[in-house]
């Protein structure tokens, strides 16, 4: 049993049968890859896991609780983090107080009228959100404008939020899209530290197979919106059935 | 039968300067994105190209008139305007009569010029700023021009008469059967009414049947595409709220009989021209005219006595009480494409 | 961060000092003398002042930090205005329990119209607010009459029950508000040489409600539900996969900006008992926003500036005639003196609206941050030229 369930999900967009029985099984504290090509339904079903769709078929479980009809907000709190394409951060903050916001988030809960208290009296958050400055190495920057920050900057802050909320599944879409190498090789690593210090499931949906095989301990291809295989890395790189609906697509 | 067939006539002057305006409005908003609280304003101007015209038209000089005396014995002085000297006497007071027709002729350019200065000027520059801060500046605008005016033109509202042919009423009941004096409609009226229909239709045909309206109507869909296709858009957009500014004005100039102009009208009409287009949908424009039309006349069935003795106030209101329902049931409007202005 | 709250102490203390000593800072000109007429220091607009102050201070809170635009926020001071004149006539003419109504009441009434118009956002909320207040300025001028007073007005009347109060004053009057015995318009003189300053209990008793408003708002600003306002505006997507609700946070925004409007319509009514359907219609609400845009949104001193401006603008500024231009520029040779009159006409006096719309497109345009953004421009072009100065004589200062 993983801690993400998905079972038979299905979703269509008037003619467009996005989705059609998708099952999906992600255990915990592994990295699990989701590759496909353009068009295979990835971000539909990434969709679908944090309540910014709802599938028409189907069910998503997650640490044994259905995760359908829940507003994303809801979603978050039961644990799922996502990091987007590009990076979702509160450009006009500064970046601690980018960090601030999920230490708030994860201890007060979805809404609390906290409105005389002064912020630097929080010691707990304040501290919280200071060590994961550290963590993520960009304590130096914590009075600058997040905006103003490179790409690769803004990815690592957006890793940083996700994961001061301690969630028990990371969801990355495509977390590498559009970098330099450079940033890219960091963020693997990055990630690799990450799963490799923490109790924490990570989902990732990736273009870059050389992301994927740094980093995925199992790996599900998706193809015209339904699960081709569900392997291990090293049995994934020399199935046909993958080959052929890569080739498909640059062919 | 014949309150209700009242109702809808009464319903369409007003829905078709609603129809109007909004037109304009969704037009701006579709093409170039830009949510403008100075339209109200263009309206406004358009109203008080008709006083201008009217004005330069009554120009006089003044002469003594030897053949005629006041009391006292002198001779008279008389005022004569001088379309009486270029046209002759006759056919000066056909034209000073004729001043709001004519106001047409004359407010087209004008608006057109103003509307260009407007996008080239201001809203160019706001293409890419939050609509948060277009509605703000839209807004100052709106305030810097009808101060202008009130500047030129004073406070207080000026009557500007439809021509003597057009005065009085037309009674449409006893033409289509119903017992005489029942239903009465101002004959301006009806030429309100079909005036908004032509320029509607214009409007439309333009967009539909032209090079040029095809590649605004891409551009409404999709503005990247077009651009990408080497194609200056910019251009036509800037020619685009031209026309939209001619459209608002030429409501104006047509509504002047109906209501005597003054600086404040387009503040007025502003809201309520939002209001349409919301429910319309933003960036629709059928949505823009039905909404027009079926809000004025929506306002005119409920300034209905039987109405208001069920529900009082409802007359005051009911144009908001719609906008809000359709607000919440249809976050689109009417007929609002998907997509737009939705966060 | 302990610097950050000193400086906003001192900001809290400046304005206190700038509240309290406003009638002399405002009557700077001898009585008599050719500028007295630009004397503000009157107890009518000081309270003014410091009236719309709050109502801006209030708005800010919403569209400053969540950057939701209402357009509809006079109606809040329209319904506190009702409250606090229905207490007068019902209660007693104490303004206590007529300003604590006026805030329950705009607290109830934006508690329901923010609910249902935060249900959208952008230029969609902006409408729906602009929908509801327009709606409740017609019921108000016409069928609620029994309620508003209509086109008239509330007023207060010989024959009001006033159960803790009485109906008249032993000489027949309408009692006027008071607080306890003191009564809101009594003044007192203060002659010192040629110059008069004046000082109006019921000034003072709003300008204490606006240090302790404003108090309130830089602690809200300050505070982790402050932070959560400014991320809602920053990003709302973020904040939804953040596992925070935006709805909440916005509608406890608006509603204690809706609470600050009731606030002020509520003062409004004890410095003048009388309430009109005029003060909720929708350009009231532009005015606010006005008012907080030019003094800089999101900022905490903006709003207090932006009222303070426009409304001495409105009264003082609108009073100069071409008469007066024509005494300013008499020293110019004749025709240079008629034509600078000719072109400054326009602008002055009855104009000054021209000259608020222009100013207010300047702001827009090319200063987003309004007057405060202004100010810290000047604060720096002046520091950078004092350190360039500095330079070539040699000066190993470095620039701060």
């Amino acid at each position: 049993m993983g801690i993400l369930e998905v079972k038979n999900v299905g979703k269509r967009f008037g003619g467009l049968q996005a989705l059609s029985d998708v099952n999906l099984s992600v255990r915990e504290n592994s990295v699990h890859a989701i590759i496909g090509p353009n068009g295979a339904g990835k971000s539909t079903l990434l969709n679908c896991l944090v309540g910014k769709l709802i599938p028409d078929t189907g069910s998503v479980m997650f640490d044994g609780q259905s995760v359908l009809g829940r507003a994303p907000y809801e979603i978050n709190q039961m644990g799922i983090s996502r990091v987007f394409q590009t990076p979702e951060i509160f450009g006009d903050l500064t970046v601690l107080e980018n960090m601030m916001i999920p230490c708030f988030a994860k201890r007060d809960g979805a809404f609390e009228l906290n409105a005389i208290s002064a912020i630097p009296a929080q010691r707990d958050i304040m501290e919280q959100a200071e060590h994961m400055l550290e963590d993520m190495n960009m304590a130096d920057k914590r009075h600058m404008h997040a905006a103003a920050m490179s790409r690769g900057d803004k990815r690592r802050l957006e890793i940083g939020m996700c994961l001061s909320q301690q969630p028990r599944l990371l969801l990355l879409d495509e977390p590498t899209a559009g970098m330099a190498r450079a940033d890219t090789n960091n963020t693997i690593d990055l990630l690799k530290q990450i799963s490799d210090e923490r109790d924490i499931t990570i989902a990732i949906i990736e273009h870059d197979m050389h992301v994927v095989f740094s980093l995925a301990d199992r790996i599900t291809v998706l193809a015209q919106g339904t699960p081709l295989v569900e392997d291990d890395p090293q049995n994934i790189k020399g199935n046909p059935k993958v080959r052929e609906a890569y080739l498909g697509e640059s062919a | 039968m014949d309150a209700i067939i009242l109702q809808i006539l009464n319903g369409l002057d007003k829905g078709s300067a609603y129809a109007l305006i909004a037109l304009g409005l969704t037009l701006i908003f579709g093409t170039l994105g830009v949510v403008n609280f100075a339209h109200g304003a263009l309206f406004m101007i358009g109203a008080f190209c008709a006083v201008t015209l009217s004005r330069i038209l009554t120009l006089s000089h003044t002469i003594i008139d030897e053949t005629k005396t006041d009391f006292l014995g002198n001779p008279l002085k008389v005022d004569v305007p001088y379309v009486h000297d270029i046209f002759g006497v006759a056919a000066g007071n056909v034209i000073i009569d004729w001043a709001v027709p004519l106001a047409i002729l004359f407010a087209i350019p004008v608006m057109i010029a103003v509307g260009v200065i407007m996008e080239r000027g201001l809203i160019k520059h706001f293409y890419k700023r939050p609509h948060a801060d277009q509605i703000l500046v839209t807004f100052g605008l709106a305030i810097v021009l009808q101060e202008v005016i009130k500047y030129f033109y004073g406070a207080n509202p000026i009557p500007t008469p439809a021509p003597e042919a057009f005065k009085g009423s037309f009674d449409f009941g006893a033409a289509v059967g119903f017992d005489p004096n029942l239903i009465i409609y101002p004959y301006w009226r009806i030429i309100y009414f079909f005036f908004a229909t032509l320029i509607i239709g214009g409007v439309f045909a333009f967009l539909q049947f032209t090079t040029f309206g095809m590649v605004v109507r891409a551009g409404m869909a999709d503005r990247e595409t077009v651009g990408l296709l080497g194609i200056n858009i910019d251009k036509r957009f800037t020619i685009m709220f031209g026309i939209a500014a001619a459209v608002a004005g030429l409501a104006g100039v047509m509504y002047t009989p109906i209501n005597s102009p003054n600086y404040h009208m387009g503040m007025d009409f502003l809201v309520l021209s939002f209001v349409v287009v919301v429910v319309g949908g933003m960036g629709s424009l059928p949505g823009a005219v039905l909404a027009g039309f079926l809000l004025g006349v929506l306002e005119s069935f409920a300034s209905m006595r039987e109405v208001i003795d069920i529900i009082p106030g409802i007359n005051q209101i009911i144009i908001y009480l719609v906008a809000i329902i359709i607000l919440l049931t249809r976050p689109r409007g009417l007929m609002g494409r998907k997509g737009v202005m939705e966060d | 961060m302990f610097k950050l709250e000193k400086t906003d102490q001192t900001l809290l203390i400046v304005v206190g000092i700038l509240t309290l000593f406003a009638p002399f800072i405002l009557n700077p000109f001898p009585e008599g003398s050719a500028m007295a007429q630009f004397n503000a220091g009157y107890p009518d607009l000081m309270q003014r002042f410091v009236i719309f102050g709050i109502f801006a201070i209030g708005f800010n809170i919403l569209f400053g930090l969540t950057g939701y635009l209402s357009f509809g926020h006079a109606a809040f001071l329209g319904v506190g205005s009702y409250a606090a004149v229905w207490m007068f006539k019902l209660l007693s003419m104490n303004v206590i329990p007529a300003i604590i109504l006026s805030v329950v009441v705009a607290g109830l009434f934006s508690l329901l119209i923010g609910f249902i118009s935060l249900r959208r956002s952008g230029i969609y909320f902006s409408i729906l607010t602009l929908a509801f207040a327009q709606m409740m300025f017609a019921l108000a001028y016409s069928v609620l009459t029994p309620i508003t007073g209509g086109e008239t007005g509330l007023q207060l009347a010989l024959d009001d029950p006033r159960i803790f109060g009485a109906s008249q004053t032993p000489e027949g009057n309408i009692p006027v508000p008071g607080l306890f015995g003191l009564e809101m318009r009594d003044s007192f003189d203060l002659v010192m040489g040629s110059w008069v300053f004046t000082f109006n209990i019921g000034y003072y008793f709003c300008a204490m409600v606006m240090i302790a408003s404003f108090y309130l708002a830089i602690r809200i600003f300050r505070s982790p539900f402050g932070l959560m306002l400014r991320a809602v505006k920053s990003n709302q997507q973020r904040m939804n996969y953040t596992g925070l609700n935006t709805r909440p946070y916005t509608l406890a925004a608006f509603v204690i900006s809706g609470m600050y409007a009731g606030l002020a319509g509520g003062l409004m009514a004890s410095m003048d008992p009388l309430a009109g359907a005029e003060r909720m219609q929708w350009t009231a609400s532009g005015e606010v926003v006005l008012m907080t845009i030019l003094g800089g949104a999101g900022t905490l001193i903006g709003p207090v500036l932006g009222a303070g401006f426009i409304k001495y603008f409105e009264n003082i500024f609108s009073k100069i005639n071409s008469t007066i231009l024509h005494e300013w520029f008499a020293f110019l040779p004749d025709g240079l003196e008629d034509f600078i009159v000719a072109i400054l006409y326009p602008f002055i006096g009855k104009g000054w609206h021209l000259t608020l719309g222009i100013l207010f497109m300047m702001v827009v345009i090319f200063l987003p941050g309004g007057l405060v953004e202004g100010g810290q421009r000047i604060r720096s072009w002046l520091q950078k030229r004092k350190s360039e100065k500095n330079t070539p004589n040699g000066s190993t200062e470095p620039a701060e």
